[in-house]
């Protein structure tokens, strides 16, 4: 950012400590600040860093490599089922593929890789340095990758889960459930949600305090505001898993009851815990696309979105709603009929705020000039898709239609529309649109319509005859069908298709490696964008800004295209952020942000043993508290550091 | 005709050359029955036989007109705001806001939300009353059948006026055409759901619940269910059939049902039976009229006028049975049958035992 117009510095009285910016050329400034925000070199510096980019990044390469394997997991099924009692893959190895295909997809994928972006783009789209709690981030990443790599050492081992991605029980309790296997699932549910609710605190932190000066709550970039929407409604929802995957670990482990009906418990319980968090969940994943989609149209239509507080009201009410729908998961089940009309009711209703959304982006698309680069395809393609799969959602909302076409193919079909369509489409949209800032290149462009059409077109042949296959009577989790019952040439057109999913994500992943070597070089605002992020250089220095700029619009960069106007007054010598008032994000404090430091990985390392251990024997939680406690004590020894300023 | 099963004819065909087959004919019982049956539908939601799947077949063919209809209209406004004609000035800064357009957009976009309200409240009033025409048929039930699942099983039970009259049976249930049936639904391990597309949507078996549900079949037929919940190694293999026959017929088979296993008629069969008496069978299942009487497999007292196999896994000749008993774990992996050591002659012996049950 260059071309200081400079506020007057605010705080510059004498004998305050550090060294401060005010006034600071330049050069001299950029080089204080890469000192104080330094990562170190080599593989302690990876381990010990903080930086919200460095963990953002690592953070989304790992939810993509977990892509790769819960897409794998995906083609070996459709391998299996491409024709009628074939025998390619047994029901045990079956059921622990589509199992860890929705696991991985859900809990180690979507929500990761959403939260990801946040823990990205927040700080940069704000206007500040790093995010609230640097080190919970830092922990939140370590917790998150041991989850995921136990659950798939796991699986290597023949223990992988088999009893579906909502271990339903007595399946996977302790009397049905196969060995250790819905252990390490539960195990790896409680990993992924402390990492989920640690982001999500530090979003909502971040996002309330750390706002630019002059970000009032009507300036916030739409993308903002959506990751804090999901913030909410992850610190909401997580809990109800966390407990019903700890009721399940201690029915197994030390013989609790919670769900056993012969001993007064319920099984009903667990689909209502689950479900609770399950419903809300697939709108953790739908709201941040929504988000990117906020951020993508404006840019390739060349006007600033309409109805942003309409917009901004529907995310909110989405996020209230989707606490509100958790029954519609549970029709067949046997409902007295008040409690089902009030669920059909409000499962409808949902679709209220995401159809105002959908209404304002097309006037947005009316009203502006479409620039058809490839996020903005993948914009369209999640309007042409997600729209069919809201529709199919007001389907299943209705209690009698749902009771046919529960637990079938329509069904899968639905939700692919919804989680694909509307949350995997707007995120492949992101990383064309905000790759260049991430790595300073272009991805190819070429190579991006190729992706788009072949994933667009490859998605649509796959998904789209399931609804058929479904009201056929297909039911899912099969994981074969009788030759008689006329399913066979709709599976194999779907296994073939699936094919074309496969090679336009090969070729995303093409293009991402060989871009990242070759692509053009960005600069900082190639799209010619209106958000923060793209004031600063691509990729961003460690410290974000060198000043940090002052929001007068909500469109900053449209609004002030050559000079922005900053602030003065912050440290260069140490980490320094800028806190503000919640609403309308006017400075209050300095506040110092945390260095880097190795202890939130040897914390979740401890963490993530106790957890282990707590599958074989319950005294793992006992003996696993000590080094735990270590870990956190010496985490947050006091330095002697100052508290926080004016 | 492709069909979810076997047909009887080919039931038939699959018989002669079976060795078991010329000296009875007994396997064939139950096809008089299923000829005038006829072969029913499809396993599908699409072909609805019961006004319970009637209902809901109306509900799915108009609320996908209005999705269909609501798509493209969607997708047209879309395609007109991507290409509709702008007049060419390009270098107009983005935040030039046309506050005419803009008010023009909050219309449209206040009328589209409206029209999304009351399309909504409609789909909402015409599910509500769908449901409630599908509950207005429980209570005029005129019989009753309880099913019990297993892994990977169904046991169905009817109750009959004395204790003596009820039918234990498996994996296939009979009903009279044209009656509400009341199914009654539990489950003793893991959490089943009972599906007969043609004829209802699904109810799920919990342990620990008791739940039901009202089938009518309209036509005379043979309907084809299957398990749709997830409920382990075999979901897919645990298939149900309902066939529904007019009222003499149902009580012609509710009365050989209802009736002991007939006795061994020849040395063949003798020897069968003295087979699975001794070899650990009888531990698991249940023949009426034997010392035979373990639960935990299917009751087998009148096997042989069922029509399917393990479940809907295998077509009830006497080559699947032979092949089912000689190593079930190679057909349906991880299934509770156990393999049981038998000679050649053993086992021709139980298939020509177990096919003389009725």
């Amino acid at each position: 950012m260059s071309g200081i117009a400079g506020k007057p510095a605010e705080h510059t009285e004498q004998g305050l400590k550090g060294i401060r910016d005010t006034g600071l050329e330049e050069v001299r400034l950029r080089a204080f600040l890469a000192h104080a925000w330094r990562t170190p070199k080599g593989f302690y510096g990876w381990l010990v860093t903080v930086d919200h980019k460095l963990i953002g990044r690592r953070y989304i390469v790992t939810a993509f490599l977990f892509l790769i394997l819960a897409g794998l997991s995906a083609l070996a099924m459709r391998f299996q089922l491409a024709q009628p009692e074939a025998g390619h893959i047994g029901p045990d190895l079956y059921n622990q593929l589509f199992t860890m295909h929705g696991t991985t997809m859900m809990f180690l994928f979507a929500v990761p890789v959403m939260e990801a972006f946040a823990i990205y783009l927040v700080p940069l789209m704000i206007g500040t340095r790093n995010v609230a709690f640097p080190r919970l981030n830092a922990f939140s990443y370590w917790v998150y990758l041991s989850g995921g790599l136990m659950i798939w050492i796991a699986f290597a081992f023949e223990t992988g889960a088999d009893a579906g991605w909502f271990s339903y029980v007595p399946l996977a309790g302790p009397e049905y459930g196969i060995g250790k296997r819905p252990d390490f699932w539960a195990q790896m549910v409680t990993y992924t949600e402390v990492s989920a609710l640690a982001v999500a605190v530090e979003i909502i932190a971040t996002v309330f305090k750390q706002r630019a000066p002059g970000m009032s709550l009507d300036r916030i970039p739409l993308y903002v505001w959506s990751v804090l929407v999901t913030a909410f409604v992850i610190l909401f929802a997580m809990p109800a898993v966390m407990v019903s995957s700890t009721m399940l670990i201690l029915d197994r482990l030390v013989g609790t009851k919670f769900f056993d009906p012969a001993a007064g418990g319920d099984a009903l319980l667990w689909q209502h815990l689950f479900w609770f968090f399950g419903h809300p969940e697939v709108y953790i994943i739908f709201i941040p696309a929504t988000g990117f989609v906020s951020a993508i149209l404006p840019t390739f239509v060349r006007r600033p979105i309409f109805g942003y507080l309409g917009i901004v009201l529907s995310l909110i009410s989405i996020g209230f709603l989707s606490f509100g729908l958790w029954v519609h998961h549970m029709f067949a089940t046997g409902l007295p009929q008040l409690g089902e009309s009030f669920f059909t009711a409000s499962s409808m209703m949902i679709a209220i705020p995401s159809g105002i959304q959908i209404f304002c982006w097309i006037a947005t698309i009316w009203g502006g000039r479409p620039i058809f680069a490839t996020p903005m395809l993948f914009v369209l393609g999640f309007i042409f898709t997600f729209v069919i799969g809201g529709l199919t959602g007001v389907m299943v909302a209705s209690v009698p239609l749902d009771l046919q076409v529960h637990d079938t193919y329509f069904v899968v079909a639905h939700f692919h529309y919804v989680l694909v369509g509307g949350a995997v489409f707007p995120l492949l949209g992101a990383v064309y649109y905000w790759f260049p800032k991430i790595t300073g290149r272009m991805l190819s462009e070429r190579l991006g319509r190729w992706n788009f059409w072949l994933v667009f077109l490859g998605f649509n042949l796959t998904f789209f005859p399931m609804h058929i296959l479904g009201l056929q009577g297909m039911p899912r989790r099969v994981y074969t069908y009788p030759p008689a019952s006329g399913w066979g040439e709709m599976n194999l057109l779907i296994s073939l298709s699936s094919l074309v999913v496969f090679a336009g994500f090969a070729l995303f992943f093409l293009n991402l490696l060989l871009s990242l070597r070759n692509g053009r070089i960005a600069g900082d605002n190639p799209w010619g964008a209106s958000t923060l992020e793209w004031a600063t250089t691509s990729p961003p220095p460690s410290y974000d800004f060198s000043r940090l700029p002052v929001v007068t619009h909500r469109e900053p960069l449209w609004a002030e295209p050559d000079t922005l106007p900053v602030v003065e007054g912050l440290r260069v010598d140490a980490r320094e952020v800028l806190a503000g008032t919640v609403a309308d994000a006017v400075p209050q404090l300095r506040v110092p942000s945390a260095d880097n430091s190795i202890w939130p990985l040897l914390s979740a390392i401890a963490v993530g043993g106790a957890f282990l251990g707590s599958i074989y024997t319950p005294w793992a939680v006992v003996w696993g508290a000590i080094p735990v406690s270590i870990g956190f004590i010496c985490w947050f020894w006091p330095k002697g550091e100052p508290e926080d300023e004016e | 005709m492709s069909l979810a099963f076997t047909c009887p004819t080919q039931i038939l065909t699959d018989i002669v050359p079976g060795k078991a087959a010329q000296q009875r004919l007994r396997w064939v019982s139950a096809a008089p029955m299923l000829v005038l049956a006829g072969c029913g539908d499809r396993q599908s939601a699409l072909h609805a036989h019961g006004a319970n799947a009637r209902r809901i077949l109306d509900l799915i063919w108009s609320f996908s007109a209005v999705a269909v209809a609501t798509w493209l209209l969607v997708m047209l406004v879309l395609a007109a705001a991507l290409l509709h004609r702008r007049l060419s000035e390009t270098t107009r800064s983005p935040l030039e806001i046309d506050s005419h357009q803009e008010r023009r957009f909050t219309r449209a976009v206040g009328s589209a939300i409206a029209l999304t309200v009351l399309v909504l409240v409609m789909m909402t009033i015409a599910s509500f009353f769908a449901g409630k025409s599908i509950a207005s048929l429980s209570g005029t039930e005129t019989l009753a059948v309880r099913i019990t699942g297993h892994q990977w099983w169904w046991e169905v039970r009817y109750a009959g006026n004395d204790p003596s009259q009820s039918i234990v049976t498996a994996n296939e249930i009979h009903v009279p055409v044209g009656e509400p049936v009341k199914v009654e639904l539990d489950s003793l391990d893991v959490i089943h759901s009972f599906w007969v597309p043609n004829l209802a949507g699904k109810r799920d078996l919990i342990p620990g619940r008791l739940s039901q549900l009202t089938l009518i079949a309209d036509k005379p037929g043979i309907y084809r269910g299957q398990c749709a919940e997830f409920c382990g190694y075999q979901h897919a293999h645990m298939a149900i059939t309902v066939i529904a026959e007019s009222r003499e017929a149902f009580e012609a088979w509710q009365s050989r049902q209802n009736a002991v296993a007939s006795a061994p008629g020849g040395e063949e069969e003798r020897r069968g039976q003295q087979a699975f008496l001794s070899t650990g069978c009888a531990l698991c299942h249940t023949i009426r009229g034997t010392p035979a009487s373990g639960t935990v497999g299917p009751d087998l007292t009148h096997l042989a006028s069922r029509r399917a196999l393990a479940a809907d896994t295998l077509a009830m000749t006497p080559g699947a049975l032979a092949a089912w008993i000689a190593d079930p774990q190679s057909i349906k992996p991880g299934a509770k049958m156990p393999r049981i050591a038998l000679s050649a002659d053993d086992l021709n012996a139980v298939v020509t035992y177990l096919g003389s049950l009725e």
